[in-house]
């Protein structure tokens, strides 16, 4: 059974047709890409599938469940975390405390339990701060922990909102261009923790600019063009197919 | 540097423990103030400094626990401390219903919405609302706080319920920073959507920290009733909100020292400077632009939160 699953999502922004009855699945288990030439309506499905745009038409399945247009916190909880294209870090925040907002939708504790301090309310606090250093050392940024999330490499803060992310404990985790703004040495390291989060059972759709990248991680590609889906298939059929060649370098005259 | 710190705190406590003996009533009353504008300031802190909503109408919240002590006091006869929770109640749901179709509005839009609140709550309590708040006039004969059986009516007697009332707010509040709810607020602070990404519900947090910081302005409204005894719409005019505004973001936003010191510089130091009364605008607004050029965060600016690492990542900060 799939994971995920889109019906005929479609979303116009005012004249503009951002994406066009764009249906995939995303089966349990895998790392699936999907590209397509810039402004091809990417980021816009994976803002529908996390709910920070609302669909005109279509629905969003996540477990058999109907989640389209739920808002963005709920969709969280129920387990699809994502990070951004653009980083979107608490930037005055410390490396730790970032991590830790991920924590935040598996805990519980509210402002009296905090001015109490129940101890039930510091089990969990240590319960989260585990989770958090967990996180760090499995991307890679354990001992920065009290930096502040600024103050990182670009590198670094790709890293650290997939951390954000992963502690959020999601079944399908939704990355929007990891590797953007990476040296080569970064790209080949993330690809090693793409497999470590497949590994862990965790779902991976990703948006990818780096072929090598999308070509190495994924099993399976999805290929956009002016907001509709033009082809889907494992990496090496997708590399031969004559609509996304001419997608990406034009027809011959 | 933390144990530095710790000496300098209790040493400021331990002035402020004894230091009614030694002031005539004049200067306790001075301090009475600098407390209970404290406790408003911190009250409003949750809201401007730690969730980032620019509320100019505190006052409105102050008023609501003020007038509603009033009222049951004077017309129920009911004891005025016993009245501390009825205060945060109304004040919170007032703010609630205030808030709910507001809370999403942006920086200053929701700072224009708040000053009119402000405005039409106090022209409302002039006009005499259902005909139980006295009208310009207010209401007087609010019944003195017993604590115990024990009648507070001196000014150094007040000077010891406000502290206790302050420190118990400190202590509580200090807490409520370093916590899930704390963190929660100042991510939605930060940025929303990256806060709703992160699984973060961003307008129930906005709305129950207004209502939380509005409740505990009702609170100290209790006090203020029971301390000044009579109670009039002037007392909650769009100065008292400024005030209050000013102390959270010239002491320090989202830092509760930073506050305490803004109280003080707000509230006690126009006291001390009276033979200038003059000139005490001028300078303060001098002293306001410069401020907002040289230290935008504040004097005494939040510090990051501290937490327990283990031994090997204590090192942290130099990769």
């Amino acid at each position: 059974m799939s994971l995920l699953g889109l019906q005929n999502l479609t979303k116009s922004f005012g004249g503009l047709m951002a994406v066009n009855e764009v249906s995939f699945d995303v089966e349990e288990g895998a790392i699936v890409g999907l590209i397509g030439p810039n402004g091809a309506g990417k980021t816009t499905v994976f803002n529908l599938i996390t709910g920070n745009h609302r669909s005109d038409r279509g629905t969003v399945c996540f477990e058999g469940k109907d989640i389209t247009n739920w808002v963005t916190h709920r969709i969280v909880r129920l387990g699809i975390a994502r990070t951004f294209q653009t980083i979107r870090l608490f930037q005055k925040l410390s490396v730790l405390e970032n991590v830790l907002a991920g924590c935040h939708c598996r805990m519980s504790s509210g402002s009296v339990a905090a001015m109490l301090r129940t101890p039930g309310e510091r089990r969990e606090e240590k319960k989260a701060l585990d989770r958090s250093l967990g996180e760090l050392a499995f991307v890679g940024l354990a001992g920065q922990e009290m930096q502040l999330a600024k103050n990182l490499s670009y590198g670094s803060q790709r890293l650290l909102e997939i951390a954000r992310a992963l502690a959020t404990e999601p079944r399908l985790v939704i990355l929007d261009e990891p590797a953007g703004g990476m040296n080569e040495q970064e790209t080949a390291a993330l690809i090693g923790t793409i497999r470590k989060i497949q590994k862990r059972g965790i779902t991976t759709l990703l948006i990818e600019h780096d072929m090598s990248l999308v070509m190495k991680a994924c099993e399976k590609i999805v290929v956009l063009e002016y907001g509709s889906k033009i082809a889907e298939g494992a990496p090496e059929a997708i590399k031969g197919d004559p609509k996304v060649i001419e997608a990406y370098l034009g027809t011959e005259d | 540097m933390k144990d530095k710190s710790m000496y300098i705190y209790g040493g400021i406590f331990a002035v402020l423990a004894v230091a009614p003996v030694f002031l005539n009533p004049y200067w306790v009353d001075v301090l009475n103030n600098v407390g209970l504008y404290a406790i408003l300031g911190l009250s409003l802190n949750l809201i401007v400094g730690h969730a980032g909503l620019f509320n100019l109408g505190h006052a409105a919240f102050f008023a609501v626990g003020a007038y509603t002590a009033a009222i049951l006091n004077t017309l129920y006869g009911i004891p005025v401390l016993w009245l501390l929770p009825v205060c945060a109640l109304t004040a919170g749901l007032f703010a609630g219903i205030i808030a709910r179709p507001i809370i999403h509005l942006r920086g200053d839009y929701l700072c224009i919405v708040t000053i009119g609140v402000g405005e039409i709550l106090r022209i409302a309590l002039i006009n005499d609302l259902f005909g139980i708040t006295g009208g310009p006039n207010g209401i007087f004969g609010i019944s003195r706080p017993t604590v115990f059986g024990y009648v507070i009516r001196k000014p150094h007697e007040f000077y010891y319920l406000i502290g206790t009332f302050l420190m118990v707010t400190i202590f509580l509040f200090h807490r409520l920073e370093n916590s899930r709810f704390g963190r929660a607020v100042n991510y939605v602070r930060e940025d929303e959507t990256a806060a709703e990404g992160s699984g973060i519900n961003a307008s129930h947090y906005k709305l129950a920290v207004f209502v939380l910081g509005a409740a505990w302005a009702g609170m100290a409204g209790d006090i203020f009733a029971a301390k000044m005894t009579i109670i009039a719409p002037e007392s909650f005019n769009f100065w008292e909100s400024v005030v209050m505004f000013a102390i959270v973001i010239l002491g320090g936003s989202g830092s509760i020292p930073g506050v305490l010191l803004g109280a003080v510089l707000f509230v006690g130091l126009p006291e001390v400077f009276r033979d200038f009364a003059d000139a005490r605008m001028l300078i303060f607004g001098a002293a306001m632009v410069v401020m907002m050029i040289v230290r935008t965060e504040g004097i005494l600016p939040q510090r990051p939160r501290t937490y327990a690492l283990p031994e090997a990542s204590n090192a942290g900060g130099n990769p």
